[in-house]
């Protein structure tokens, strides 16, 4: 055995991946001082935050994966109680989302987006792959509770991550491509009479959603001033610090939702491939750890943790650039907020416990 | 043996999952790459066009207010239309000093510190780069005064807009209400996107009942703006739809006869067509008007308004209760025949009072020797009271109340006007409901006279002689004929559905309250025959008083020395009608504040009015039979 590898593996760490969060996690202070109109107060927070994450990345990789496979059903009926206890006492702006600790708020539907996957990925490798049907139904039941009662919140975003979490470890687990498109079928057919039930104002709230242009006073609003700052950022940037759409206070959300706006306008074309470069390379990296873990839980608990977080930034550049429906998903490391973060730095710490647990004898 | 094939399905297994894993990626890839092609066409290819749109100009979204619904009465009149007014609109961020602006802005046009208080709120409630209004209703010379100044006052413009207009003024202030600026309180019940570019909304009548049908819907203009605010051009626009057209009921010329015929006194007329409850007038005086609630009332004159003893800003016609006095007695006797309590021929002696047994308060008759007998139609003919106490005594009160409850006493009317009074029709459950009270037997005798607890709107007296004109047919009253879409669509009628409030035993019954009612128009002993004199129509009324002051009064009105009393202490006089007596086409009910009697005020009201529309507006003069019954 070799030396530094011993040091890596006694620490659980993967220092690939932990170069790319830090690299990720350094740009989005420096964006964040620029959104937030050079507000230090917010960065140093935003900091403090991404240092707690941290902590909770180190301490979740010196689990084995064996250990969290095996908490998943007791996390996963905790966050289901939480959720729907939180229908009667939840506080927050208008939406039924968090819960009053004392000392601090929390989300209950934060601890599905790992609590789904983990469960599903040890149900469905308890049997054969490709799973079973029963198998199969009973996963598809896991997942669409907690995201009913998440998308009753309601909050659409997480209901959407929560769900392609779940969905991603029967994907991984070797649901047939014919099934896939079966269901996909399914569910498009069944959108049809739903349409026809629908009034009128909810049609017209739907088709807002999907084409925000027919709505420029409200919803559209975000959209019109968004493409301007992305567009307006040519190859290179206006710099930093000088986008005129977020300074002049044209582009809402800026620091939250639209932040990746921000960048687009004050690093261009340039900065915004580096930022999905840097991306990639993460959810890269998290693949590849999948593919070398050394059961099939793990491996797809691993993977599916990578692609969440791929959906996540697809979502969310999408949306910034005018192309999906404007629902609220931050842009992970860079956003600010907490809640996901932490939540996200967990997931980071599962992908390290995968990677640094494997007996030396697979290597 | 089995351990191989477990082994195999293993390798299957991990084979499975790594493709999927490479198939994963190869679709983060893709996905990634398309996400790269939308960021290179919008930020390389389409630069420039973007460049444009965030440095040298900025895209902006106006609201295009639509334009608010006509309101035409029935006879073709336009009583609520839009003229063109101009208002002096800012834009926050394009101001480089508010103050200094707005100090020297008051140099050259009229400024109140009620319209700058009014902008500073406002103020907080806009986006910096959404127009605010400062002044409306600017006049042509203050627009040319300003014109000439603009370039010192970058952010400040002229806006022409329509403006609402009442051409009627006080003639339909309770009808229709008015539009006045909208205020935090109005936009927290309305839709805000769609009140984006409006500035006033429907308060107090049909404006306000109709709010949702004249406003429309808001259009909206995308425009290219340079750094100064002027809009370069428009990229794209979609057109305003306006309010629909509202066509009342309502005859403006009997308005206005009635108006007339009470001639600077307080009170009220309502008219309904009874077949279908359509308001044919609506008369409280005084009225108010509204013109000046548009462009905004001054301080002084909103007080003068609201100090006046004459409570003008107050809708008698639905907001004011009154003792409904001899004015229920025909619906008495309905009752009594309803309960078979009495036969038409049934007779009372009056002696000009009357004593519960038990007790020795004397219960006066309004003529003090005494009517003699009377039987039912007499007892209404001459009001004789003596004979509805001895009635009162056998219903008893909640039979009275059940009976009442049939012509919507007590109830709203659910007419489409805002602000309607729910009366009072009394029983022993509202005493003890309302009072924590038993209610004593006394309390029926002048219940059975229509006096003590009872009061009515006299919206609710007329709709109740249109139940009696109509012999047991309810149709909730609406001044709304019809509505009008722009662009035309189907048009929208409004009846509301007529429905049977009460039958009564036998039809003929009706004839004889009916019968009754038109002697005391058109009889010999008829408490308001003055009034019915000449009539070219057989008809039907009853007069009221209600009782301010407790002096005994003159159902006839003579022989009271009305001179004695304060004026304002005098009774409230009522009338009620319907004709013509066969097929009536309109139910009315008149009040005439400290009237004295409703045989010398309100009766003649109601047949200057009966007059105007049998003769004038229907035109039928001699074709109805006139005769006695």
């Amino acid at each position: 055995m070799d030396k530094p590898e011993s040091l890596r593996l006694r620490l659980h760490v993967d220092p690939l991946l932990l170069a790319g969060i830090l690299m990720l996690g350094a740009a989005g202070l420096v964006v964040l001082y620029s959104a937030t109109g050079a507000d230090q107060h917010m960065v140093v927070r935003q900091g403090g935050r991404m240092l707690l994450g941290l902590a909770v990345m180190a301490g979740v990789a010196q689990f084995k994966p064996e250990t969290l496979i095996r908490l998943a059903p007791w996390l996963y009926s905790a966050g289901l109680i939480l959720l729907v206890v939180l229908n009667f006492i939840g506080t927050g702006r208008g939406a039924h989302r968090w819960l009053d600790l004392g000392v601090g708020r929390f989300q209950p539907a934060e601890i599905m987006k790992l609590a789904v996957p983990m469960t599903c990925a040890r149900f469905l490798t308890a049997g054969d792959l490709p799973p079973s049907w029963t198998r199969l139904a009973l996963s598809g039941v896991f997942i669409l509770l907690p995201v009913v009662l998440i998308a009753m919140q309601p909050d659409l975003g997480t209901a959407v991550l929560v769900m392609a979490a779940g969905g991603f470890v029967i994907f991984l687990a070797g649901l047939s491509w014919r099934a896939m498109l079966a269901l996909v079928l399914v569910v498009a057919a069944s959108m049809v009479p739903l349409w026809s039930l629908l009034h009128d104002y909810q049609r017209q709230r739907i088709l807002t959603l999907l084409d925000p242009q027919q709505d420029p006073l409200g919803a559209g609003y975000h959209i019109i001033q968004s493409v301007i700052a992305v567009g307006s950022g040519g190859l290179f940037g206006k710099g930093w610090l000088q986008g005129t759409q977020s300074r002049l206070e044209f582009l809402p959300e800026r620091h939250t939702d639209f932040i990746f706006a921000v960048v687009c306008e004050e690093f261009g074309f340039a900065g915004a491939a580096l930022l999905i470069a840097l991306y990639l390379l993460i959810i890269a990296r998290g693949l590849s750890i999948a593919a070398g873990a050394q059961d099939h839980a793990s491996r797809l608990l691993a993977g599916s943790l990578s692609l969440t977080l791929f959906i996540y930034v697809f979502v969310n550049m999408g949306m910034v650039v005018g192309q999906l429906p404007v629902v609220g998903v931050p842009l992970p490391m860079i956003s600010y907020g907490g809640s996901s973060l932490v939540t996200l730095m967990a997931a980071f710490g599962m992908l390290m416990s995968v990677h640094t647990h494997r007996k030396k004898m697979l290597f | 043996m089995e351990f191989s094939l477990q082994l195999k399905d293993r390798v299957r297994e991990l084979k499975l999952v790594q493709r999927r894993l490479t198939a994963a990626m190869f679709i983060v890839v893709a996905l990634l790459g398309l996400l790269l092609m939308r960021l290179a066409y919008l930020q390389i290819v389409e630069h420039d066009h973007y460049t444009t749109l965030s440095q040298d100009n900025r895209v902006k979204v106006l609201p295009l207010p639509p334009t608010r619904g006509l309101i035409y009465t029935q006879d073709g009149a336009l009583v609520a239309e839009n003229r063109p007014a101009f208002s002096l609109d800012v834009v926050p961020e394009r101001v480089p000093d508010m103050e200094d602006s707005l100090k020297r802005l008051r140099r050259i046009i009229d400024l109140t510190d009620a319209d700058i208080a009014r902008f500073r709120q406002a103020l907080k409630q806009k986006r910096r780069f959404e127009n605010v209004s400062l002044r409306f209703n600017l006049t042509e010379e203050e627009v040319a005064r300003f014109s000439i100044d603009r370039h010192r006052f970058p952010g400040f413009d002229i806006t022409a807009s329509l403006s609402r207009y009442y051409p009627q003024g006080a003639l339909l202030a309770h009808v229709l209400g008015y539009v006045g600026r909208i205020d935090e309180n109005d936009l927290r019940s309305v839709d805000q996107a769609n009140y984006s570019a409006t500035t006033h909304i429907g308060k107090g009548g049909a404006e306000q009942t109709y709010e949702e049908e004249l406003h429309g819907r808001v259009g909206y203009q995308q425009v290219e703006v340079n750094s100064q605010g002027r809009v370069l051009r428009v990229l794209e626009s979609t057109p305003a739809v306006s309010g629909a057209d509202l066509h009342l009921t309502l005859n403006l010329s009997l308005q206005r006869a009635a108006t007339e015929a009470l001639a600077g006194r307080r009170g009220a007329v309502v008219a309904l067509d009874p077949d279908t409850g359509g308001v044919l007038a609506l008369v409280s005086a005084p009225a108010y008007d509204p013109n000046p609630f548009v462009r905004g009332i001054g301080v002084a004159q909103y007080a003068a308004l609201l100090n006046s003893p004459d409570r003008p800003l107050y809708n008698r016609a639905l907001q004011a209760v009154y003792p409904p006095g001899s004015t229920i007695k025909p619906f008495m006797a309905l009752a009594a025949l309803y309960y078979g309590a009495r036969t038409p021929a049934a007779t009372t002696w009056c002696p000009g009072w009357f004593m519960l047994p038990n007790d020795d308060r004397k219960y006066h008759c309004w003529k003090k020797p005494g009517h003699g007998r009377m039987d039912m139609k007499e007892a209404i003919i001459e009001s004789c009271d003596v004979y509805f106490y001895e009635l009162a005594q056998d219903l008893k009160i909640d039979r009275m109340h059940d009976f009442l409850d049939h012509f919507g006493f007590g109830r709203r009317t659910g007419i489409d006007l805002p602000g309607e009074a729910a009366g009072v029709n009394p029983s022993r459950a509202w005493k003890q409901a309302s009072r924590r009270q038993p209610w004593y037997p006394g309390e029926t005798l002048i219940a059975g006279i229509g006096q003590g607890f009872h009061l009515v709107t006299p919206l609710q007296l007329a709709h109740a002689v249109s139940v009696l004109a109509t012999r047991g047919l309810s149709a909730t009253p609406h001044l709304a004929g019809s509505l009008h879409p722009s662009p035309p669509a189907e048009e929208e009628t409004i009846s509301p559905p007529v429905e049977t409030a009460v039958t009564l035993r036998h039809a003929q019954d009706w004839n004889v309250v009916t019968a009754a009612m038109h002697e005391v128009v058109q009889g010999e002993r008829g408490t308001a025959r003055h009034s019915g004199e000449g009539a070219l129509y057989a008809y039907a009324g009853k007069t009221g008083t209600s009782q301010l002051f407790g002096i005994k009064q003159d159902e006839e009105g003579e022989n009271v020395q009305d001179t004695d009393i304060p004026e304002r202490l005098r009774d409230h006089g009522l009338f009620i009608a319907f004709a013509p007596l066969s097929a009536p086409r309109i139910a009315l009910a008149v009040v005439v504040e400290n009237g004295s009697s409703g045989s010398s005020s309100a009766a003649p009201v109601a047949r200057q009015v009966i007059d105007h529309y049998l003769l004038k507006i229907l035109g039928l003069g001699e074709a109805v039979p006139h005769g006695q019954t």
